[in-house]
Parts: structure tokens; sequence; C-alpha cells
């Protein structure tokens, strides 16, 4: 049995990564001005999160340094501090700070001490210029403090009197909730004073009998915190309009104070006047008029009894947003794998099944055959659900990409604006994992190389900030991301240049423009004229490519002088199925991944002309391609078939080395399902992988890199030939 | 069919079965299930006592011959050869035999050790012989029965 606490303590780290996203997603939006009312708090909320779980576990330089920052957000959040530019910028580097310490207490490690210090330091500063500014005159009171109230302003010691203001949502009561229920649940927490709102109570004849109409003031004398009160709404809280205004003053006006044995009875009062201003001066806050700072939490600002506020709706709304992303669960991966391996099972068996039953000469029409339509529609609705299990927004990656961006481009000192687009787009899990380094480096190399200095920039009468754009969409079955920076382009002259000092090319090559700036995925090559430790040293887009093709996906560049660069990636969604050309050598049946097939052709015994005793190269197009015999190259056979007999397949590989497969037939195109040889048995060469047909036997993946290096060194096929198995009769 | 021996603390459990017309047991902790033969898709530059892979209900199980491994003649296989699915450490793999022959319960006295005469292929899967009923049964260990990671030369 593993250690609960353990348990316990991933469970908090996982949630620390969605608590760091939303804290930098809320950065952000305040940094744009698109911060809505309750980001701040959102904000706040996070920070506050990390240091109570981080206090559970003992962090002690987590808690401290959260500590700090909260501190700052709670000015923020009470408008003694505006969120201009400069503190915003302290936040977010903050921010990164605090992912490193959260990293550092998940794997162990160290954070840069002095990078912490320097930003405490910081926050003390931006602290206590928040403490010893004039303070802000208070927004006006909607109307005159109660005396009642003022009276007992001075007596402290009396526990505080929550405002709270409960409308409730025709929802609320189709739900069979209760009101009567939620407010004696409300009296345990202390003494209180309940008036009924009925003024929005319309006339008999226009009442809807499902409507909600009513609206609850209640004073709540409790020494409880926020989330007590809550609590106690949990369950109705997307159901209703909720305002709760913290206390300022102990004590109840004069009135009726109902508190039955149980706590719990109310009477009508008059629908209450305008709530007054609920804060001690100093609290009160101020919208910054030269900034954009996000508008103070709703729940601290004093609103209106009126239930139709657009604050409070705009609360509403937003609690709606935070019920619909909460209603997820965590599972397990293992989980959705083994179900995905079930349902993968579950097809082939469909399969199989409707081959028999057409093998037993069972007529189309019959209600068997009928039914088993049915199934097998069905089965792959079953199979796409459950691929959506594994499917998740890119959005988790392209969250990390702001704090790359303003670290690369404080060490390049350029000025860059980062826009995201289609951060919702889905994608399987493992591919999200795998496309965090290639775009991490791809947005790298926009910036270091892509981008002009900033004053090359205002030179050509650019803006002096760069932007680089990353979007992310899906076309034909594939995603497609891409990054593009409206930087100076590609300089072709120098890349060609580049190339034929490093022997890439042929000095008198004749390149067309999109080949020239192929050229920068070769390995071996960097287009900076002076290496810099961002994008490091030619190990760029060639590493890149590289990664990307391993995924099954392709890479491509558009660039237009002057104008910019778009490195535009094609992904498949999910590596658990492939698209998968079926064809037959020497009556093995194998796949060949589509993404690798360039195109097919039919050889002519006068384009084949042998390089040496083992290879034949196929003229192509003025060129010559070296031709691979799959079954010979897999040495299921020693007989090389006559080119002109078999279907050619060009091929391309890792760094665009190409090759023609030489096969017996094609049999089609068909999406598989990936498994895994190693798993039983051992990496086989020339095998990328296996899977399960139709007919439910095994086919294998060929390996197309690992065949066309193959062909390239001869040694490397003649001890091909180990002993095989007799072919099994099919 | 069990066949009752003496139990004592060290008796365990064996499935004994045929390859050729020699007979073999292991223990049946190992053994997960027991199937009939289906082609196998035969994999490049396996040894030749791997006959290939098969689909077990999604997992891809390579298939190994016993006959081949043990240094006997190639089995024929057909519709009544059967393939036990044993578990080795973390990885499944299917032996194909001619048919399962007996469960027997053997502690450790019942077990001999094979005559110092035997070939290297025998002392590398046979830990001991079991005298039963006047036949002979070899027990045999599985922990090299498929190929190391490396090309092993059939």
């Amino acid at each position: 049995m593993e250690d609960p606490m353990a348990a316990i303590r991933e469970t908090f780290f996982q949630e620390c990564e969605e608590q760091l996203a939303e804290l930098e997603a809320g950065l952000i939006a305040m940094e744009n001005g698109t911060a809505e009312v309750e980001t701040v708090n959102a904000v706040f909320r996070a920070v506050h999160s990390m240091k109570g779980g981080a206090g559970i576990f003992s962090l002690d330089a987590l808690v401290r340094f959260a500590h700090v920052f909260e501190t700052a957000l709670d000015k923020v959040r009470s408008g003694d501090l505006a969120a201009t530019p400069p503190v915003l910028a302290v936040f977010l580097r903050a921010a990164d700070v605090l992912a490193d310490l959260v990293r550092a207490a998940r794997e162990g490690g160290s954070v840069d001490e002095t990078r912490t210090a320097a930003l405490v330091e910081e926050f003390n500063h931006i602290n206590d210029a928040g403490a010893n500014a004039p303070p802000v005159p208070p927004a006006p009171a909607a109307a005159p403090p109660p005396e009642t109230t003022d009276g007992l302003f001075e007596d402290a010691p009396q526990p505080p009197v929550w405002k709270i203001v409960f409308t409730p949502r025709p929802e609320l009561y189709a739900k069979a909730n209760e009101t009567a229920l939620l407010l004696r649940e409300l009296s345990r927490l202390g003494e209180m004073r309940v008036t009924l709102d009925a003024a929005h109570l319309p006339d008999l004849n226009v009442l809807d009998p499902e409507g909600a109409y009513l609206t609850w003031h209640i004073e709540l004398v409790s020494d409880c915190d926020e989330s007590a009160i809550q609590h106690v709404f949990e369950f109705v809280e997307d159901d209703c309009t909720l305002e709760i205004t913290p206390p300022v003053a102990p004590g109840f006006a004069p009135g009726t104070v109902i508190t039955g044995d149980n706590g719990f009875k109310f009477e009508f009062f008059p629908p209450a006047e305008d709530e007054p201003e609920a804060e001690a001066a100093p609290e009160a806050r101020a919208p910054d008029p030269t900034t954009e700072a996000p508008v103070p939490a709703v729940k601290e600002i004093p609103v209106p009894a009126a239930p139709k506020s657009p604050a409070v709706e705009a609360m509403a709304a937003k609690a709606e947003t935070a019920a619909a992303v909460s209603a997820t669960i965590r599972v397990d991966l293992d989980r959705v794998d083994r179900m995905i391996d079930l349902v993968g099972e579950l097809v082939i068996n469909e399969a199989m099944l409707s081959q028999r039953v057409m093998e037993a000469g069972i007529n189309r029409a019959s209600g068997v055959a009928m039914a088993l339509e049915e199934l097998e529609h069905l089965t792959r609705e079953i199979q796409d659900s459950v691929m959506a299990i594994r499917a998740q927004p890119v959005r988790s990656v392209f969250q990390r990409m702001p704090r790359l961006v303003r670290e690369v481009a404080a060490q390049t000192g350029k000025q860059v604006r980062l826009i995201t687009e289609g951060e919702g787009t889905e994608v399987d899990k493992t591919v999200i994992e795998r496309i965090a380094d290639p775009l991490t480096h791809m947005i790298r190399n926009a910036i270091d190389h892509g981008l002009e200095s900033t004053e090359k920039r205002l030179e050509a009468g650019k803006p002096a900030e760069g932007t680089v754009k990353l979007t992310a969409l899906h076309r034909s079955g594939r995603i497609v991301l891409e990054v593009s920076d409206d930087g100076g382009g590609i300089n072709r002259a120098r890349v060609k240049q580049k190339a034929i000092e490093n022997g890439l090319i042929a000095p008198d090559a004749q390149l067309s423009e999109e080949e020239i700036d192929n050229l920068i995925f070769l390995p071996g090559f960097s287009t900076a004229a002076k290496v810099s430790d961002i994008s490091g040293r030619g190990v760029g887009m060639d590493v890149v490519k590289q990664s990307v093709t391993a995924l099954g996906g392709r890479i491509s560049i558009a660039s237009r002088p002057g104008r910019g660069s778009t490195f535009t990636l094609s992904l498949p969604l999910t590596l658990a199925v492939l698209d998968g050309m079926v064809i037959s050598a020497h009556g093995h049946t194998l796949i060949i991944p589509l993404g690798a097939i360039v195109e097919t052709l039919k050889p002519r015994a006068q384009d084949v002309f042998p390089l040496d005793r083992e290879i034949n190269v196929l003229a192509l197009r003025g060129g010559y391609v070296p031709m691979v015999d799959v079954a010979a190259s897999l040495g299921y056979c020693d007989q090389f078939v006559e080119p002109e007999q078999s279907v050619a397949l060009l091929v391309e590989g890792e760094g665009g080395v190409r090759a023609v497969l030489l096969v017996d037939a094609i049999h089609g195109q068909r999406q598989v399902v990936i498994k895994s040889l190693e798993a039983n048995y051992r990496a086989v060469p020339g095998i990328a992988a296996a899977t399960v047909m139709g007919d439910g036997r095994v086919a294998l993946i060929l390996d197309v890199d690992a065949v066309v290096r193959n062909a390239r060194s001869e040694a490397g096929r003649v001890e091909a030939r180990a002993d095989l198995p007799a072919l099994e009769a099919n | 069919m069990p066949n009752s021996m003496q139990t004592d603390a060290n008796s365990r459990e064996l499935i004994a079965f045929r390859v050729g017309r020699q007979e073999f047991c292991i223990n049946v902790m190992m053994v997960r299930e027991i199937r009939g033969w289906t082609a196998a898709t035969a994999l490049p530059r396996a040894p030749r006592y791997v006959r290939g892979v098969i689909n077990l209900r999604g997992a891809v199980l390579p298939i190994v011959d016993l006959a081949v491994r043990l240094g006997l003649p190639a089995t024929d296989p057909t519709e009544r050869n059967v393939i036990i699915v044993v578990q080795i450490a973390h990885q499944q793999i299917g032996l194909l035999v001619d048919a399962v022959s007996d469960i027997l319960t053997a502690s450790d006295s019942n077990i001999q050790t094979s005559p110092d005469v035997s070939s290297d292929l025998v002392k590398t899967f046979v830990k001991g012989l079991l005298p039963v009923d006047g036949r002979m049964i070899s027990l045999i260990g599985l922990d090299n029965v498929l190929p190391a990671s490396e090309l092993e030369a059939a």
C-alpha cells in the first residue's frame, strides 16, 4: 500500500499546476486589460490555496514566498495598490518563481535564491508603497451609513456582521432546493436577521408559478470566514445570485433580532434600502484611472440590492463558467489506456464477426446483418468517444509560452508580444506532452532569429514591439500548429551562402525559394550570424524537425522577406492510431505509415539502373532515388522482385532522405491501432510497431526510416537474412 | 486429473505437456491461459524458434516454438497444437507445444537433478527430472526462453 500522504501530496502538486496556470492566465488578462471582475480574486485565490497547501506539507520556502505575493495581491484586491504595468510585471515574474518553487518542492532540487530574494525585496517595496500611499478616498457610498452602525463602530470586540444577499433563480427551486433549509443552515453560523425582499413579486395574473421572484437580505453575526458562508450555499451557488459582504462593524442595528431555539425564524421586513457602504474608508478601493486595472472584486463592492445589477450578473456568469470548468474528474491515465485498448479490441472483434457472418453466406438484408451494421456503428462511436477522453486542449502547452517569451525577450533585449489562438483545440494527451519541446524551440527561434532588433524594426517602419503568434487548429484530421513572427523573414541569400559554406549543397545548386527555406531544417544549420545561447549552436530546426517526424508529423516554412516567417507543424491527433497503407511483400502483410509516403508509382524497366551488385536506382524526374525491396530488406526472401513487376512507393524518411520502396501490391489505406512489440517481445529492426487487422491477425508496421537507412548500408542487408520461420499459410 | 503425491510445505503444482516425444513441465503459477494454435505473423530477423506474433485480446504475443528452442525438430503446427501463455517477469509469451498432458503436484524431494552428461541446451532449460508412473518429465525454467535483447543467432 502506498503512503496515503504521498498521494495527497501528489494531488496537491497537480492542483498547484492548475492554480499556476490560472494565476498566469489571470495576470496576463490583467495585463491585457481583458480582466474581469472576478479575475483578481481568482489570482489571489490561486496563490492563497497554494500557500495553504504548501503549509500542510511544510514547504516553508513556498509558503514564505506565496505569503509575500499574496500580501501584494491582497492590496490590489482591496484597492490599496494599483495594478500598474510595472506591478504586473513583478507579479508575472513572481508567478514564474512560484512555479519554480513548486517544481523544486515536487522534484527536489533548488531554485535561484537570489532571484527569489530580489523579488521578495521588490514585493516589500510594493507593499510598503501601498501602505504609505495617501489613503484613496472611498467610493461614494450609495447611502449614508445608518446611525446605528455608526454608533457601534468603536465596539471592536463584538463579533462582526456579514451581509448576505441571496436571490434564488428558478433552477434552484427546480432542483428541489429549499431556501428555508439553506437559511436554517446559515443560522448555525451565528445569530442572524433575515429580511425578505418581495418587491419583484409580480401580480398573480402574470406570475410564473415556477419562477423565482424573492430575495433575502441576511445579516449574520458570526466570527466565521467567508468560505464557511459560501459552504452553506455550495450546492446552489450556480443557481442563485449570492453577494457576501464582509463585516465592517460588529453588532446589529436595533431591530427584531430573531433566533429561535433551533436558531431559525424570520419575519417580513419592508424591502431594504440600498446597502450602505460597508467598509472602513482606507480599505475602500478606487480603480486607478491611469491603467486598465481590474475592477475590484464584486463581493467587496457595495452593490445595490437590486438583484439584476450588471455586476451581480457578471458574477453569476462567472460562477457558471467556474461550474463548467469544475465539472471534471481526475482519472488515472492507465485506466483510460486500458479502456482504449479494450475498445480497439472491440473494433477488431466486431470486424471479425462481420467477416464470419459474411462467410456464412447470411443475406445482407437479414436481421443479423442489419444488427451487425448497427453494432459497427455503435462500436465506432464508442471508439471516438473513448479517444475523446484522452483529448485535451493545447492550452496546457500554450500557457507555458508567455513565460518563455518573457525570458527570451529579456535575454535578447527585444520587445515581444505573444498572441495565442485556438488554445481550446483538442489533441491526444501524448501528443500534447511531446509538442511542448518543439514548440518551445520554435518560439525561441522566432524571437531570437525571426524578429529583428528594436532599432532595425523602427528603421523598417515597423512597431518596436515584435509579434509572435501561436495558433492551433484542426485541419483534415490533423492538428496544425503555426508559429509566425513579423520579423525580417528568411534571408535566402545568406541561408544559401551558409549552406554552401557548410558543404550542405553544391555551390552551383539551383534551388527554388522553398527549397532554400527548407535548408534550415538540415542538421548543423544555424541562421543566426552569431551563435547565441538561446537558440543554441545549430542544433535548432533539425532537432525540431526530427521530433516532429518522430510523432508522425510534418513541418514546413513559409517566409516573406521583410514580413516574417510562418512555421507550420502538422501532427496526427493521436499516437494511438495511425493512418497507414496496407501492402503485401512476399506474402506478408505490412503497414506503411501514410505520413512517410510521398507518392506511389509504377516503375518502368528503362528507368531502373543498377548502382552496384545490390542496389538499383530509379530515375525519377531528373534525379536518382535508391530502390529498396521491402521483403528482401526485412529478410523475408533472398530474391529481389523485378522492379517492373512491383508497386513502388516513394517515401521520405528522416532528414528528407528519399527512397523508393518496392512491394508486391497495395491493398488500400486504413487507420490502424498501434500496438507495442516491446511490451512482450523486444524492438525489431525495420519494424516500428504492430497492429491487429480486421481478421484478428497481427500485421507489422514498417519503420520507414530504418529501412531507408538500412538500404544505404549494404552490410546491414546481407546479415539481415537470418533464419526465418517458415511462412505460415494464410 | 491431479496426480496425488505426498504434499508438504515444498510441494507445488506443475503443468506437464508434450513436445515431440518428450514430456516437460513448468510451474503452474506461470501459466496465464492455454489456447489453440492460430497462425502467427512472422517477425523479420527473429531467431528460428520465434514463430512470430499473434493477437491475444489486443496484445501482441510472441510465440516460441519450444521444440526448436529445446533443440528438437520444429513443430508443424495444426489446430490440435496448443499455446501455453506464460508470464515471465513483465512479459507474456506463448509457448507452442503439442499437447498439455497432466497436472502434477511435486515437492522438491521428487525432483532429481539431471545427469551431468546433458548438453548445454539442456543445462540452460532443464532444472530437474521428475519420474511419474514410469514416464520422465523434465522440469524446465523459462528465464532464457526469449532471445536476449541483442540479436541472437538461431
